[in-house]
């Protein structure tokens, strides 16, 4: 008997959903463009958290010595610097190392082949552990006596942090908005579904039907919302992604933003989309029909 | 058999006292006709009889169901052992004659097999089996209320319970309709027809109970459903 019902009432919800056809093609429009949103922004935070955490790989900033210390005096700094808890490591750079290091990136050496390495100052190479404690870090090293001067793009690092965390927020916002949009356009969808058999219920009940008899074909019907939804969402938000992404790398030779490939998010982005889709779906039909079932 | 014990009924959404005190003893195959004016409690009868409503006090015992004691999830089996008939039909339109009977015969999980043989006896017990793809509207009333019926009879319940089902028929096809029902007792289901169309009743020579303001003022076998006893 179990097999038998869980036919019938697979094929009950389908053809629910069949049955008032155009209801069911505008709440999974309306559901998918909410997934898509959903999706769009937490796909912008995820980019923004990866460009972020590689920007923290490789962060690091110089501290520059005071120009009257010599090399062994300087490198004695390195101690203190390391002493700091959010340092990482701290590589000492001599004046001689860094001119050759200054010199080698340069195309045309012979305007440089002159200078003296006393031109330039040592420095260490200071990398952190955590980029969002940037500043206070760089207050401490400042504050090292013989060190003079700080270089640090910190700009970029705020910048990023800053775009980041409020773009997490927005998201998170985002993701809760639309989930209860979404939910009530499945309880719409299964309110108008109802109330067209409302009939059909009331002879069910009276003539000796469980309640789950009555729920399942609607519940079915949800899912293949929730789930036809998701489906949807997906595709779009696939073609979505990759005009997103041909979009940057227009401009790719800048380097500044790397995208993640969306086939590295695909299997994600379809488990949030049917895990919601079938979330709402079930949790919009079951509360709907509650009311039906009190008879 | 349906038992009434010293039965009272206040709906709880205005207090009306529908049912005083009410007790009857209906036994498995008889015929009884449910009489009183407009307003005297014989619907609310029917309705607690379908554990639709429960009693404020008093008992009910509906074959094996003590309905003071029900628990909700066993109301569906009490309904499927009761076949229910209403003044209005409640057919579903966008089906068949047949889908109005499957689909009852589906609710209660019936085998293919059974449907398919059951479907047909039942349509020609009510003399309607040439109807049988008709939707609802293609019928006359008194088609339709036979159809309704079958409805009621397709899943074999013990007894067939009526809440005015000549209400919406003219006298001829009224008297048609209790002539079946009457068969159909007669086959071994317990009937109970709640009317308050006189002529009708006096027609038949049954049991006759009679309700006024929420008591149960007389009920005789044989009996007449006569303005003057009240
Ligand atoms: N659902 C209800 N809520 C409140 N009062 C009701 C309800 N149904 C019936 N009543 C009241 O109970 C009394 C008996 O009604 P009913 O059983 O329908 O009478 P009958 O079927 O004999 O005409 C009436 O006074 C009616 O107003
Ligand atoms: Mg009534």
């Amino acid at each position: 008997m179990r097999r038998f019902n869980l036919f019938y009432y697979i094929k009950q919800g389908f053809h629910g959903a069949g049955s008032h056809g155009f209801m069911t093609f505008a709440s999974i429009g309306i559901m998918a463009c909410c997934l898509l949103i959903m999706g769009s922004f937490s796909l912008l935070a995820i980019n923004l958290e990866h460009n972020l955490a590689a920007l923290m790989a490789e962060n690091e900033f110089l501290a520059y010595v005071d120009d009257s210390y010599d090399d062994q005096t300087a490198q004695t700094l390195e101690s203190e610097i390391t002493a700091i808890e959010n340092v990482a490591s701290c590589t000492f750079i001599s004046r001689e190392e860094a001119l050759a290091n200054y010199v080698g990136e340069l195309e045309d050496t012979s305007l440089y082949a002159d200078v003296p390495a006393s031109a330039l100052r040592a420095r260490f190479s200071v990398q952190v552990h955590d980029i969002e404690q940037l500043q206070a870090t760089l207050d401490e090293v400042e504050a090292i006596e013989g060190v003079v001067k700080i270089n640090a793009a910190l700009d970029v690092a705020d910048g990023f942090v800053t775009m980041r965390n409020v773009m997490v927020i927005i998201a998170l916002v985002m993701v809760v908005i639309l989930i209860i949009v979404s939910f009530f356009i499945i309880s719409n969808a299964i309110k108008l579904a109802t109330s067209s058999r409302e009939r059909e219920i009331a002879i069910m009940k009276m003539v000796g039907a469980t309640n789950s008899f009555v729920r399942w074909p609607f519940v079915v019907e949800g899912l293949i919302l929730g789930l036809g939804s998701s489906l949807v969402a997906m595709l779009a938000q696939w073609g979505v992604y990759q005009l997103l992404v041909e979009a940057v790398s227009v401009y790719s030779h800048v380097q500044l933003i790397n995208i993640i490939p969306f086939e590295a998010l695909a299997s994600t982005v379809a488990i949030a989309f049917c895990g919601i889709g079938l979330f709402v779906g079930v949790l919009g039909s079951v509360t709907t029909i509650r009311k039906f079932l009190l008879v | 058999m349906i038992q009434f014990t010293n039965v009272k009924k206040t709906y709880d959404s205005n207090l009306t006292e529908a049912l005083h005190d009410v007790s009857f003893v209906i036994e498995d195959g008889e015929f009884v006709f449910l009489v009183g004016p407009s307003g005297s409690g014989k619907s609310t009868i029917l309705k607690l009889i379908t554990a639709e409503e429960r009693i404020t006090s008093g008992g009910i015992l509906v074959g094996d169901f003590d309905l003071g004691k029900l628990k909700k999830r066993k109301v569906p089996y009490l309904r499927r052992t009761l076949g229910i008939v209403f003044q209005d039909f409640r057919l579903i339109e966008n089906r068949t004659v047949r889908g109005n009977l499957e689909f009852v015969m589906r609710v209660v999980n019936t085998s293919n097999k059974v449907i398919k043989e059951r479907i047909p006896y039942v349509l020609d017990l009510v003399g309607l089996s040439d109807k049988a793809d008709c939707y609802p509207n293609e019928l006359s009333g008194g088609e339709q209320q036979r159809v309704a019926i079958a409805r009621a009879l397709v899943n074999n319940p013990s007894t067939i319970i009526a809440d005015e089902p000549t209400g919406n028929l003219d006298p001829e096809r009224s008297y048609e309709l209790m002539c079946l029902l009457e068969k159909i007792n007669q086959l071994g289901t317990t009937i109970l027809i709640v009317t308050h169309e006189r002529d009708l009743v006096n027609c038949f020579n049954k049991r006759v109970i009679t309700i006024d303001n929420g008591y149960v003022t007389s009920d005789m076998e044989n009996g007449l459903y006569d303005y003057e006893t009240i």
